[in-house]
């Protein structure tokens, strides 16, 4: 009997497993998945919880539901891999043998790396939405709030799904719109990129859009420290901005797990090959989502697209065949933009976000760099997807490589 | 694509002064660059510089937490090496190609 391990059943996780039972023969394949956790997240969902539009029900299910028969399923922490001898050790000293290992462990928010960020504030006036008890508790606080300064903080790349900060302020502006209460809160969105995303294009449309809705934006700013006295946070270059309420994206960390096992960089993320998905020190360790160190979004439309090409490249390796499939990066990102409307940007490691429609040429139905009322209902289309078709690992209608068909390179 | 004159040779760089070729890169051309944003370079300047280009080279990401890691400065003292926009400037005067930020 050969045996598959994956680690991590997340978004990328699951859907693998699912991928993988159905492809390799029972007889032959044993198919592990080991997770720390029970509940399954929708993470994207976390977005609009601050704003009472979801709830927790909305966003938590059973993990269990969404495995495949035929697949051993061990809730533990994982506590680290020996890639040499083909080991895994669990917390407690259980060790798991594997012929192919599957890295799947994602990427967690460690508000703790920057000083005075957990200080007496957090949770009273600083919140992230970047965890479940993190949106919950600024749904309660937004449900009184007044009014005042309202800054939302990046505090350092990489971070994952790089539109949901830029979301989170446009349903902000929305939230105070229907509330009555817009001229008496101050939005600011405060980066350390040089503006309001990587790309120049994409930057323009996005900048117009916050620029419209009246949202600040403060660019290069590499937030060092918070002040829970004074509330202001400072960056490296002692440049201070004051808030009433800081809402942030912590320091994103690959897991510790990652890090005893001498597998990450120094962030915890795990060199890989950005085209075959392997892993640089070991043929038979393969790395997908978020717990990747590839040079695109973290994102769970990402790990949708890899997934496709992982799976190739698995089935290649166990039978001996060289891995062809390539991986090109490619990221499809719904913006929600408030008042019923949404943004959509498709691109991948070598093309930036450009306009035009997509899946069709021409046709669409929906429109790439444009705010308009059906990319909104994609959005929402994409949590019935996520649970039904992206963690089953079934196919989408979207081809994973990126295609230039239906994108203008020519702005006017 | 642009070229540029630097320290006397003909350089390929981007729209905006990166080099596109690492390996035309010397440290003259580094000093001479540095007098653009007002820098006179020490060896811990250059200390930094190689960080990078190795980095570069071995094909991994470049950020301003890396470097604050390196064990050659750390997060502030990049800042005042550089100020401003230190991974920006750091980068552009070691002669790699503009660094993509991962998202
Ligand atoms: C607010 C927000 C909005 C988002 N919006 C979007 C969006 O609109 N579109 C989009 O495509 N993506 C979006 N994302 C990103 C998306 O959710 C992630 O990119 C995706 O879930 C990554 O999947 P993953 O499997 O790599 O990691 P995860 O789904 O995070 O799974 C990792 C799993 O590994 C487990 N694990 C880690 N370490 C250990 C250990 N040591 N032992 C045991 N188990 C361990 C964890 O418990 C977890 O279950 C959003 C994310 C957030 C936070």
């Amino acid at each position: 009997m050969k045996r598959m391990l994956i680690l991590g059943a997340g978004t990328a996780g699951t859907m693998m497993a699912n991928k993988l039972r159905k492809a390799l023969d029972r007889d032959d394949w044993d198919i592990t998945i080991v997770d720390q956790y029970r509940t399954h997240y929708y993470q994207p969902g976390f977005l609009f919880i601050p704003f009472g539009i979801y709830d927790k029900n909305d966003v938590t299910k059973a993990k269990a539901d969404f495995f495949p028969g035929g697949v051993n399923v061990i809730f533990s922490k994982i506590d680290r891999i020996v890639g040499e001898e083909n080991k895994v050790f669990l917390e407690g000293g259980k060790v798991l043998l594997y012929d192919y290992l599957i890295i799947a462990t994602g990427t967690q928010t460690r508000p703790e790396e920057t000083p005075g960020l957990t200080d007496k504030l957090w949770y009273r006036e600083i919140f992230d939405f970047y965890t479940l008890e993190g949106a919950v508790a600024l749904q309660k606080f937004f449900k009184k709030w007044e009014g005042g300064k309202l800054v939302m903080c990046i505090s350092e790349l990489p971070y994952k799904c790089p539109v949901a900060p830029i979301e989170f302020v446009c349903l902000a502006d929305a939230f105070f719109t229907e509330k009555g209460i817009r001229d008496k809160v101050d939005i600011t969105y405060v980066t350390p990129l040089a503006g309001a995303f990587t790309k120049p294009i994409a930057t323009k449309m996005l900048s117009d859009l916050l620029q419209e809705k009246n949202i600040k934006v403060v660019p290069d700013f590499y937030l060092e420290s918070v002040d829970n006295d004074k509330k202001v946070i400072k960056s490296y270059d002692e440049k201070e901005i004051p808030f009433d309420v800081l809402t942030i994206v912590p320091v994103n960390l690959g897991d510790d797990m990652i890090g005893r096992s001498g597998l990450g960089d120094d962030m915890n993320f795990v060199p890989t090959n950005k085209y075959t998905l392997q892993s640089n020190q070991f043929e038979n360790i393969f790395v997908i989502g978020d717990a990747a160190n590839l040079p695109t979004s973290k994102a769970g439309s990402v790990a949708h697209f890899a997934g496709e090409i992982l799976f190739e490249n698995i089935m290649s390796a166990i039978e001996g065949r060289p891995l062809k499939a390539e991986f090109d990066g490619h990221a499809n990102c719904y913006i929600e933009t408030g008042f019923g409307k949404g943004a959509l940007i498709d691109f991948n490691y070598e093309t930036e976000p450009l306009p035009g429609t997509f899946p069709l040429p021409g046709i669409g139905p929906f429109g790439l760099l444009k705010n308009t009322k059906i990319n909104h209902y994609g959005k929402i289309m994409f949590r019935w997807i996520y649970w039904h078709i992206l963690l089953k690992g079934k196919e989408l209608p979207i081809e994973p490589h990126m295609t230039m068909a239906g994108k203008k390179t020519q702005i006017n | 694509m642009a070229e540029k004159i630097i320290a006397g040779k003909t350089i390929e760089v981007n729209e905006e002064g990166y080099f596109k070729d690492a390996s035309q890169w010397t440290s003259e051309m580094a000093d001479e660059m540095a007098k653009e944003f007002n820098l006179e370079l020490t060896e811990v300047h250059f200390k930094v510089l190689d960080f990078l280009r190795q980095r570069q080279k071995a094909g991994e990401a470049l950020t301003i937490r890396s470097v604050g890691k390196s064990g050659i400065t750390d997060i502030k003292g990049f800042y005042q090496l550089f100020p401003g926009a230190p991974l920006k400037i750091s980068s552009k005067l070691s002669g790699i190609p503009k660094p993509t930020s991962c998202i």
